[in-house]
């Protein structure tokens, strides 16, 4: 039979974008989804899409989840490829949780404290019942609004760190490594510890975080605080020489105060695990404080042998960008490699008749 | 074609490509050894050929003419995604000559024709670390690479030995560069080996979601590893092609009907369509 090499890759890919295309619009019937209703209205995605694309743009990650058809760690690959292309016009100074204007604000090891517990809007109490309602188009009732928006709170670590009962940290005043910019290498300090889990998976996170509550380098965590509000991201322009702000980001930050370090000569102290990400992401921000609690092993003078414990498999795994590319690449043609098999496992069991 | 606006000559900014050079100025002064690189997030996805794209990028002028295959042909979908990159993004000439090209970038091959000491291969990377199925901690192959302790990887080919009674490793098969480095020559099949001994091109190797670059220089010793009473041996499939009857070059096999019916052709479609224009014809053309 005649045999026709195999042309047209040109072709079939034009074709395949086209279709791609008219697939991501569905029937043209049903009205285009707008961009301003995802970025309202799916929130939850397009935070989870600038946490793990390291770039905060709602806009813009709200038009890579459109453009991905809803495939979140798509539309996070989509921001980060862009994100490569900006230029870098200066470093924010250290953003401020204290000072952050909250929304949600709860303490899991204190009844009550300064501030109070603020349960803001959480699906922590919700009864998970399909709503019809939803589905039917209502409108929701109008929520309760208090009398004055609630005021800058403590944090729980300060809290206990005021009575010494809990390690502190102070700035070692070293410039914070990146990722984005220099390739890993380790040991991995936790400054590039924390970049790479605020980037990373919040999939990965959660099973990872999990894992260590059910006995893989367990840590005994409790929650200390979880916040979520806005806080003011300010930059200092060489030419003008003075702090200006630039605008508010959300985030959410987890501190654990997890079991105890000390020895003969430094009284115990309660440890910690830290959380911080772009967006309402509670799940993420809870993963990342019990993976950076249990990466800290080491440092504490645990045994490190559970995988969460592991820093190389954590950091080497975390990013979803690098680990989907790498296993769909198993989806490109590697028919030469595989000839090359064939010849072998044929001339194998040749000579073994 | 036009070239696409809002981006830098060749997508990626200056000093990302000075970066990238710099790397790649490093691998060449110690061949085979492991470059750790600023890999960019590229807008193909990390095991589409980000670390060679990186490359290309970083070494292409705009009087370069480029090549680009995937399994040795110039029309598989990654390599004219790659090459339409290229040409949207630096304007550059391409080419599916290999002896017109000035850079080729590929994937798991290295043409058949001999490479000229005007031309730059570079080879897209999916996994830097030849010891990586021995030992998974980079922390640790950094280490083993710098005692040049790889007694491991002999061990691996003598067991190979022992149960199958040959070396099972069929491509991707591991090198020595420059008597020091043990190095991954990427999953070019083993056939492909000997070409990296002594080329006249510079090779330079990219693997972007690792972070890490190398590169053989022109006229380098590669030596595969063996053992004197097992030495090296790369099998083709033991056919001619079936369009230009060429009974050395590397060979696909191509599935033509239910009944087992096969056809061999050449991997390397530039080779192939040379041979064709010269009058060559094998039994199926």
């Amino acid at each position: 039979m005649a045999y026709v090499a195999v042309k047209g890759g040109e072709r079939a890919i034009d074709n395949a974008h086209a279709w791609l295309a008219e697939a991501r619009r569905g029937n043209p019937d049903v009205p285009d989804l707008a961009l301003d209703q995802i970025q309202q209205q799916m929130g939850r995605a397009v935070d989870r899409v600038m946490a793990e694309g390291s770039l905060y743009d709602p806009e813009l990650a709200a038009l890579a989840i459109k453009q991905a058809q809803g495939d979140l760690i798509e539309a996070a690959f989509l921001l980060r490829a862009y994100r490569t292309t900006l230029p870098r016009f200066g470093y924010a100074a250290p953003v401020d949780t204290a000072a952050m204007a909250l929304r949600r604000r709860i303490s899991a090891v204190y009844k009550d404290l300064p501030g109070g517990q603020l349960l803001g809007p959480t699906y922590d109490y919700t009864h998970r019942l399909l709503d019809f309602l939803l589905a039917a188009g209502a409108t929701p009732p109008a929520a309760a609004e208090a009398a004055e928006p609630a005021e800058a709170m403590p944090r729980v670590a300060d809290i206990l760190a005021r009575e010494g009962l809990i390690e502190t940290h102070t700035d070692s005043g070293a410039e914070p490594g990146d990722l984005t910019r220099e390739p890993l290498a380790f040991p991995a300090g936790r400054d590039i510890r924390l970049q790479a889990l605020a980037r990373g998976d919040e999939g990965f996170l959660l099973a990872m975080g999990y894992s260590t509550q059910r006995g893989w380098g367990g840590s005994h965590p409790f929650v200390g605080e979880l916040r979520v509000g806005e806080v003011t991201v300010e930059i200092t322009p060489p030419e003008l020489g003075f702090t200006i702000d630039i605008g508010d980001i959300t985030l959410t930050e987890c501190a654990l105060v997890n079991q105890f370090k000390g020895s003969k000569t430094v009284p115990p102290q309660f440890t910690s695990g830290y959380g911080l990400t772009f967006g309402h992401a509670e799940r993420k921000a809870m993963g990342m404080a019990l993976v950076d609690r249990a990466m800290r092993a080491e440092e504490l003078g645990e045994d490190a042998t559970a995988p969460a414990q592991n820093i190389e498999f954590v950091l080497y795994h975390s990013d979803n960008i690098e680990g989907t590319g790498f296993v769909e690449h198993l989806k490109l043609p590697h028919y030469v490699d595989f000839q090359s098999e064939l010849e072998a496992i044929r001339r194998m069991r040749e000579e073994q008749k | 074609m036009t070239t696409i606006s809002g981006y830098n000559f060749a997508y990626l900014d200056e000093q990302t490509k000075r970066m990238i050079r710099r790397a790649l100025l490093k691998a060449v002064a110690i061949p085979g050894h492991q470059i750790p690189f600023g890999s960019r997030e590229m807008p193909l996805p990390y095991g589409w050929g980000t670390g060679g794209i990186q490359i290309t990028a970083a070494i292409l002028g705009a009087a370069d003419v480029l090549k680009v295959i995937d399994q040795g042909a110039d029309d598989t979908t990654n390599a004219v995604s790659i090459r339409r990159f290229f040409a949207k993004t630096a304007g550059v000439a391409t080419t599916t000559r290999t002896d017109a090209a000035t850079v080729i970038q590929t994937r798991h091959r290295i043409p058949e024709a001999p490479l000229t000491a005007n031309q730059i291969l570079v080879y897209q990377v999916p996994q830097p670390e030849p010891l990586v199925k021995l030992e998974p901690s980079r922390a640790e192959t950094r280490r083993m690479h710098a005692l040049a302790e790889y007694g491991a990887m002999h061990v691996r080919l003598y067991e190979d030995i022992t149960r199958f009674g040959q070396v099972a490793i069929s491509y991707d098969y591991p090198v020595m560069v420059n008597d020091r480095y043990l190095m991954a020559p990427s999953p070019i099949p083993a056939f492909d080996n000997p070409k990296l001994h002594q080329m006249p091109a510079l090779q330079l190797f990219g693997a972007g979601r690792e972070k890490r670059i190398y590169a053989i220089p022109p006229y380098t010793n590669v030596r595969s590893l063996d053992f004197e009473d097992h030495p090296f041996r790369a099998g083709r499939a033991p056919h001619a092609c079936g369009l230009c009857g060429s009974d050395t070059s590397y060979l696909d096999e191509v599935v033509v009907d239910n009944e087992g019916g096969r056809l061999f052709v050449c991997s390397d479609t530039d080779y192939c369509e040379t041979r064709r224009d010269a009058g060559h014809a094998g039994d199926a053309a």
